[in-house]
């Protein structure tokens, strides 16, 4: 029996790092620029972006920048253990305040968003409050149910202008004002949640997810923290919808439809969970995609379910931890023996 | 014993039935403070459920359960552990992707230590430094760096026995510390136990090497079928029948009892 020659995969980290525990120095221009290309250029280039893209690709933008507000508020959720099925729960209820704001009061967009997004985040959380002791399957299905009956009570009652929905919103004053909001919101939030989950307070979060006894057992009040928790994720996804609202100058009750509960996990899904920035990649890949594949009618949601499955069972860790793996370790092939 | 108008740490007829199983049928005991109380017991005893009833994770069925003249029964664990009862598990419970000295930032953010410190936080990744240090993970080695998963067993157990002391507690609770551990190992962790005794802590420790146990504490409770069979010094305990009984299993008959 011939002996096979086996060959393996070697991989090395390059071990430059923008935060470690012990003690670092970057020591040359080409270190330093290999940790900030990875963070600056997606930002430069989505805050150049607007500038050339025709107006038809700015709407898709700034769409995908929503869903990625979305998608970065179910990661962050997911970080803390609480897997949700109802991110059109934030986004409704951030869309009917800014809406119901702007629509009863007169208040401009510019007052209305950041009311829907502090007072999104306290609904939301106070919703949620009472379930947030189930964990896994049973979390996610009163989250997926939630927002079907508040969509089924506007629809009953009539409130909010029911079925008919509220049209003639202000928009914003300018259209290249939108689509910068849009984008800097969605950077900012990328940013800022990816800082607080490196934190001891993210710690926590993290801890809760993976042990909830133990975090206990230390004296934590983890339901205290998972209501933080979710006022974040809330307040994510409660921007996103007053900004739609107002890019749209118009609210319906489909802002609770199904769509922004499951895109943002699609998107999640592609992009890798667990880093924010996988969140954000996914929705920036799967919105434009699925904008690019509308000429095909019907056929668009085949091709775009087609792509989400061979994308999961090719890169099950997706997209973003392949992408930082490549990136962050040298690969050699070896032989064995 | 001393008797005070309210005693430190007191148990009062507790009782546990999980469905038709009794795990803890109707103990009582009493703790003075800076004590060191033994709790020993053939497997399936309910040591492990009594500890899960003093610390909140098990609603007891009936009985209660005072602290310092309050009453904690029912209480939620971060509340019980925030008033200063901190345990460590049996299976450890520990975050196996985060360095050691991570895992005590938990317990250092929580409002008992902000309270004991005075109103604020310290900088927590030094003080866990520090507590490790005391328990053995060397500062200048690389241990208390390293991530939980790579450790050994034995580091585990003093990692969780960190954790807990982290809550900087008045009760100190440990489930079977020594299980799984060297001898060299219990012989390094014994003394850092018993220097937590002697600066005033006190501490209830379940365990099943007997020799050590009976070395350091002052008082040892004998459970058996979720009964308290015995209590006394351990001198005194060896000597009785119902332990010898349910030790040596010389003449061993499972009482018949109905759960109610």
């Amino acid at each position: 029996m011939t002996k096979q020659e086996g060959y393996r995969k070697k991989r090395l980290d390059r071990g430059i790092k923008a935060r470690s525990d012990t003690l670092f120095a970057v020591a040359s221009w080409k270190e330093i620029l290999y940790l900030m290309i990875p963070r600056f250029l997606p930002v430069a280039v989505l805050l150049l972006l607007p500038l050339f893209l025709g107006n038809y690709w700015n709407k898709v933008l700034v769409y995908a920048c929503i869903y990625g507000l979305l998608a970065l508020s179910w990661d962050f959720l997911a970080s803390c253990g609480l897997f949700s099925l109802g991110q059109s729960l934030f986004f409704g209820v951030g869309a009917y305040i800014a809406g119901g704001l702007n629509y009863y009061f007169h208040l401009p967009p510019l007052i209305t968003i950041p009311i829907a997004t502090i007072a999104g985040g306290i609904l939301c959380s106070a919703l949620l409050t009472p379930v947030m002791r189930l964990r896994g399957v049973y979390f996610a299905m009163v989250t997926l149910i939630l927002p079907l009956l508040l969509m089924k009570i506007i629809e009953t009652t009539g409130v909010f202008g029911g079925t008919q929905g509220l049209s003639s919103l202000s928009g914003f004053p300018h259209e290249m004002l939108s689509i910068y909001i849009a984008v800097v919101g969605f950077l900012a939030c990328l940013f800022l949640f990816r800082r607080i989950i490196n934190t001891d307070y993210g710690l926590i979060l993290r801890a809760i997810r993976d042990d909830d006894r133990s975090v206990m057992s230390g004296g934590i009040n983890i339901y205290w923290r998972k209501s933080q928790a979710l006022f974040i994720a809330g307040a994510a996804g409660g921007f996103a919808g007053a900004l739609m609202t107002h890019h749209y100058q118009f609210l319906g009750m489909s802002v609770f439809a199904l769509d922004y509960s499951i895109l943002p996990v699609a998107a999640v899904a592609l992009g890798g969970q667990g880093t924010f920035a996988g969140a954000a990649i996914g929705s920036m890949l799967l919105v434009p995609l699925s904008e690019a594949l509308r000429a095909l009618g019907g056929l668009r949601v085949a091709i775009y379910c087609g792509v989400l499955i061979v994308s999961i069972i090719l890169l099950p860790e997706g997209f973003f931890h392949y992408l930082a793996r490549k990136y962050h370790q040298f690969e050699k092939v070896v032989k064995i023996g | 014993m001393e008797r005070s108008p309210h005693p430190f740490f007191k148990v009062e007829h507790l009782r546990k039935n999980f469905g038709g199983v009794l795990a803890v049928y109707n103990v009582s005991f009493e703790l003075r403070q800076g004590e060191f109380l033994g709790v020993i017991g053939p497997n399936g005893s309910g040591k492990t459920t009594l500890v899960n009833l003093i610390t909140g994770f098990v609603k007891p069925t009936s009985g209660k359960i005072f602290f310092k003249g309050k009453k904690i029964t029912g209480k939620k664990p971060y509340t019980i552990a925030g008033l200063g009862i901190a345990r460590t598990f049996q299976m450890v419970r520990l975050f196996y992707n985060l360095p050691a000295y991570k895992n005590l930032i938990i317990p250092l953010c929580s409002s008992r230590v902000k309270r004991l410190r005075g109103g604020r936080y310290g900088e927590k990744d030094d003080e866990a430094i520090d507590l490790l240090d005391d328990m053995g993970f060397e500062r200048d080695s690389r241990v208390p760096y390293k991530d939980v998963g790579s450790l050994p067993h034995g580091y585990l157990k003093r990692l969780d026995l960190a954790r807990a002391m982290a809550l900087r507690p008045d009760i100190l609770i440990l489930d079977e510390l020594f299980s799984g551990m060297s001898m060299s190992e219990v012989a390094s962790t014994l003394p850092l136990i018993e220097k937590f005794n002697r600066e005033g802590l006190t501490i209830i420790m379940i365990e099943h090497r007997l020799k050590e146990l009976f070395r350091v504490v002052d008082r040892v409770m004998v459970l058996n079928f979720g009964e308290k069979i015995a209590e006394g010094t351990p001198d005194e305990v060896m000597q009785e029948d119902e332990v010898k009984k349910a030790y040596l299993g010389i003449d061993v008959e499972i009482p018949p009892r109905e759960a109610v």
